[in-house]
């Protein structure tokens, strides 16, 4: 070995820049999309089909007559937007330009329009678009309260699975409260207790006996649903009339705002939980990143020890924490009867829990991104709802698919890194 | 502030890690702790940090008994930390980490960001630390987050600075501002906890030295000391601070790694090309900050890592697309870095982490079943070889000390006949007695005709070793130097400038570090 040798520079290792690889998967789905648009949904109906839309709720101020539109050339025109957008996006790629989460959006949106078009072609009913609306966004709302709990409680470091049992203890307690008192907002008092009582045992277990979390959210889950459904088998069910019958929340209508057409009615005349809900996500959205509650609440569930070394009791927040997610969830539980004025019903929330699970995941455990998600959500329901009205080709059992196969998409990380806090799930020991 | 403890013990079960320590800190003084790894210093200073309870004793601040419930109290009375594994939140911004549990906001508990900010640039302004309170944490470099933690302590009006292991993760250049900033802050009056194992940086810092062995304080020193007396008193008894080697003989070329290249999963380049190639019968170290692809390296030429391209030759033949079995099988031996983890299984005994890599052939197995009697002959073998302390082969893998843990490891891939031994950080965390016997089997190993890689952060286990010196920076291998380069110029390089500018820069300014190598009484750089 002599020195001349050893010295001599790596000079193999300048040859050239390194790139990553190209990402072909986005411009392949649009372009996957455009084509289904044009020969599933356009070119299938015939040539002189129509598809009428109602843009107008009865109570709508300014009302517009029924959108009739040509089925065949508007869904063939769309698709050809389309696959614009996705050699757009295959521009992008090779050039490797990322583009935000506008592209996918507006894909997603303008393939949904082509799919109704397409639904309602060549019938007599017509596609109530306000009804969609307003029927998803009923539908988002314990999804997004449920996500809002997990988002809180996985970022604190606490996987919440207990989720679905929080929100069917909140519908419980919401529907005997309001029908005994004969007061439906003070379901909204009450339900937030149950949740947060199912929250206690999972901090419980959770934190004082580091149990494994998902364990413990799985058979309190089991727990609540044992519990409301004796009650309901053994004293609901035969005292209807008393403690069954919850008067529902009334619809407020926000003046001026409510008389926007199309959304008008669907945003700004709703009850109460609704407005609560948009409240919340942003309220949560301020707090978690610009609060002192948030920021500690987050350094928990990221790096405990770092927050133990700077004085923040670790246990402590994630105790409190955890109440608290606990009472959005029982919150959201009002959804399933106050909300609509109906009594409670035995499992009732039948898996509703984990599809928020999903919301907040999907939604990167930001509140926005989670109420995004639950509103989309909410929307696919209540398209399944609307299309087995109108009659649509396909089974609405498959429409119903359709959330969770993009939910299952998301989880795997297809669309794009998701960050989970770094400490969920792992008990805090010095 | 002057901090005092008096008969402070603190156990652990039956383990004393301190036991009834006596300990004056003086104001407006650096005070270095000295002691091995597993001596009992950041249990000590977890105490007076309020993250243990102690079980015996009292602290004083002032003169005044003070009892900490926990590192809020501490703060409070003045008493800052710089732990040796950050306690910063990678995803949050510099301000919001400095800011973490003394947040500045009104009554409505709305953070008041400009504060923050303010308060991140006037420590940082006044110690010169250029940082940007906006950085993402996860996105700095190891030194600027030691920086960050110093300022979260000081905008705290920390009295008593607590620095444990502070230069474990920096280059010589590195550390050299560090020491200049212990200088700074102790002329304002802080004291300052030194706590180290490195005794060139104690001589250089330190104005009072105290030692600690076995958790119990056995001795004060002043820093004129010299090092070898340093080192016995840490250790107890007299060790010999180099490693006794011969020049290496290297023959053939045994390994020949050319333009490796490897992708994380989102595109960014890990390994860039990397070239480089090891004879028989020579150690070639790879020097580097922690996190520069080493890691990567070694477990690409292990096959961890099937889509890195370029071609791994070891005596001709191709490696890269082989299975870790077959490059195991090609004469292979591989130290992980993380012998918890990935060095051997915890609930597994010692017998069967010996056989990890061999128990599906003679003469550990008979067809379908294990051979117990000669698996048990042959640990008990290796473990008087190795000389591993337990009470039995049978003893689990977690039972085992650090040092004890590494010995088994390396018993298992130096038994089989071997061309190319790689070991990754071979003596983190290990007390002295482990670290010489390591070094002296590597060495052997070496002298034996195999070729030789050790990866290691640490400068002086570098010099100790090495016959050549690979440093590596951000996925490249920005040069190959000669095992006697200077600390400046390798610590320059580590920084990742090349050799000629390095060797420029050095020469302008010697670092405190190389200084003391000079004047030491063991030029090669010692193993401690």
């Amino acid at each position: 070995m002599s020195t001349a040798t050893a010295l001599s520079p790596n000079s193999k290792s300048l040859e050239g820049t390194i790139l990553p690889p190209i990402s072909w998967k986005g411009p392949i789905t649009y372009t996957v999309i455009g084509l289904i648009a044009i020969f599933g949904f356009g070119l299938t109906v015939g040539g002189g089909d129509e598809t009428n839309f109602v843009l107008s709720a009865s109570s709508d101020a300014i009302k517009f007559g029924t959108l009739v539109v040509p089925s065949r050339a508007l869904s063939v025109a769309i698709g050809v937007l389309i696959l614009a957008i996705a050699a757009f996006a295959a521009y992008g790629a090779a050039k490797r330009i990322r583009y935000g989460a506008w592209l996918p959006s507006l894909v997603g949106v303008l393939g949904i329009i082509s799919f109704l078009v397409w639904s309602g072609a060549g019938k007599a009913e017509s596609l109530p678009i306000p009804l969609l609306l307003s029927q998803g966004i009923i539908f988002a709302v314990p999804l997004a309260f449920g996500a809002m709990a997990g988002l809180i409680n996985e970022r604190v470091g606490i996987i919440n699975i207990a989720i679905e049992g929080q929100l069917l203890a909140g519908a419980f307690t919401g529907a005997v409260v309001a029908t005994l008192t004969g007061n439906p907002y003070l379901a909204l008092l009450f339900a937030p207790i149950a949740g947060a009582l199912v929250g206690v045992l999972l901090a419980f277990f959770s934190i004082k006996y580091k149990v494994d979390q998902i364990v413990v959210g799985v058979v309190l889950n089991v727990l609540v649903i044992g519990i409301t459904g004796y009650l309901f088998s053994t004293v609901l069910k035969n005292n209807k009339g008393t403690l069954n019958t919850p008067p529902g929340l009334s619809k407020i209508e926000i003046p001026i705002l409510s008389d926007i057409p199309i959304i008008g009615s669907v945003l700004f005349n709703q009850n109460i939980l609704v407005y609560l809900m948009f409240a919340a996500v942003i309220l949560l959205q301020f707090l978690l990143f610009r609060s002192r509650w948030g920021l500690r609440l987050r350094s928990v569930g990221e790096h405990p020890k770092a927050a133990d070394t700077v004085g923040i009791k670790v246990n402590r927040t994630r105790w409190i924490n955890v109440m608290i997610g606990g009472a959005v969830a029982g919150l959201g539980g009002v959804a399933f009867t106050v909300m609509q004025g109906i009594g409670f019903g035995k499992e009732m929330t039948s898996g509703k829990g984990y599809i928020a699970l999903a919301a907040m995941i999907l939604g990167r455990w930001n509140p926005n991104g989670a109420l995004a998600a639950a509103l989309l959500f909410g929307f696919a329901e209540a398209l399944r709802g609307t299309l087995s009205i109108v009659g649509t080709p396909v089974p609405t059992q498959f429409l119903a698919m359709l959330p969770y196969l993009a939910t299952i998409f998301a989880v795997a990380g297809l669309v794009g890194k998701v960050r989970a806090p770094a400490a969920e799930g792992k008990p805090y020991e010095k | 502030m002057k901090l005092e403890l008096r008969g402070v013990t603190k156990r652990f079960g039956k383990f004393t890690a301190n036991d009834s320590i006596d300990l004056v800190i003086e104001p407006g003084q650096v005070h270095a702790l000295l002691g091995e790894n597993g001596a009992g210093k950041s249990t000590l200073m977890n105490v007076i940090y309020g993250l243990y309870d102690p079980d015996g004793g009292e602290i004083l601040l002032d003169d005044a008994p003070v009892n900490f419930a926990g590192p809020g109290d501490a703060m409070a009375a003045g008493i800052g930390m710089v732990h040796q594994h950050f306690m910063l939140v990678p995803v949050f911004t510099v301000a919001e980490n400095v800011i973490l549990g003394f947040e500045p906001t009104g009554k409505s508990g709305i953070i008041n960001l400009k504060e923050a900010r303010k308060r991140v640039r006037e420590i940082s302004d006044r110690f010169g630390f250029n940082i940007d309170p906006d950085a993402l944490v996860e996105d700095l470099p190891v030194g600027a987050q030691q920086r960050v933690e110093i300022i979260k302590a000081l905008s705290r009006d920390a009295k008593i600075l607590i620095l444990d292991e502070p230069t474990a993760v920096l280059t010589p250049q590195e550390t050299d501002e560090l020491i200049g900033i212990m200088r700074q802050l102790r002329d304002s009056g802080t004291s300052i906890v030194f706590i180290t194992h490195k005794l060139r940086e104690v001589k250089a810092v330190a104005d009072k030295i105290t030692v600690i062995r076995r958790g119990k304080v056995v001795g004060s020193a002043d820093p004129t000391a010299t090092e070898t007396e340093l080192a016995s008193a840490m250790v107890g008894r007299s060790v010999s601070l180099g490693v006794e080697k011969s020049p290496a003989v290297p023959a053939e070329t045994r390994l020949a790694v050319e333009n490796l290249t490897l992708l994380s999963d989102n595109g960014v380049p890990l390994l860039e090309g990397v070239s480089f190639d090891v004879a028989s019968g020579e150690i070639l170290a790879i020097a580097g900050v922690q996190g520069n692809g080493q890691t990567e390296l070694t477990e690409t030429i292990l096959g961890s890592h099937p889509s890195a391209v370029g071609s791994i030759k070891l005596s001709g033949k191709e490696l890269l697309g082989q299975s870790i079995r077959g490059v195991l099988d090609s004469g292979v031996g591989f130290v992980p870095e993380d012998r918890s983890k990935d060095g051997l299984i915890a609930d597994f005994s010692i017998e069967e982490n010996f056989i990890l890599d061999q128990h599906d052939r003679e003469p550990y197995a008979k067809g379908l079943s294990l051979d117990l009697a000669a698996i048990e002959d042959a640990a008990n073998k290796y473990i008087e070889q190795f000389d591993v302390r337990t009470q039995s082969s049978k003893a689990l893998g977690s039972q085992l000390s650090g040092g004890n843990q590494q010995k088994v490891v390396l018993a298992r891939e130096l038994s089989r006949p071997l061309q190319l031994f790689i070991a990754s950080q071979p003596t983190r965390g290990l007390d002295v007695g482990s670290i010489e016997f390591i070094h002296k089997r590597i060495v052997a190993e070496r002298d034996h005709g195999t070729a030789v890689i050790i990866v290691s952060t640490e400068l002086d286990e570098v010099l100790a070793l090495a016959d050549r010196i690979a440093v590596m920076y951000e996925g490249k291998i920005i040069g190959i130097v000669p095992g006697n380069t200077s600390r400046d110029i390798l610590g320059l390089m580590m920084a990742g400038l090349p050799y000629d500018e390095a060797q420029a820069e050095a020469d302008k300014h010697t670092t405190i570090l190389a200084a003391a190598d000079e004047d030491s009484d063991n030029p090669i750089g010692g193993a401690l």
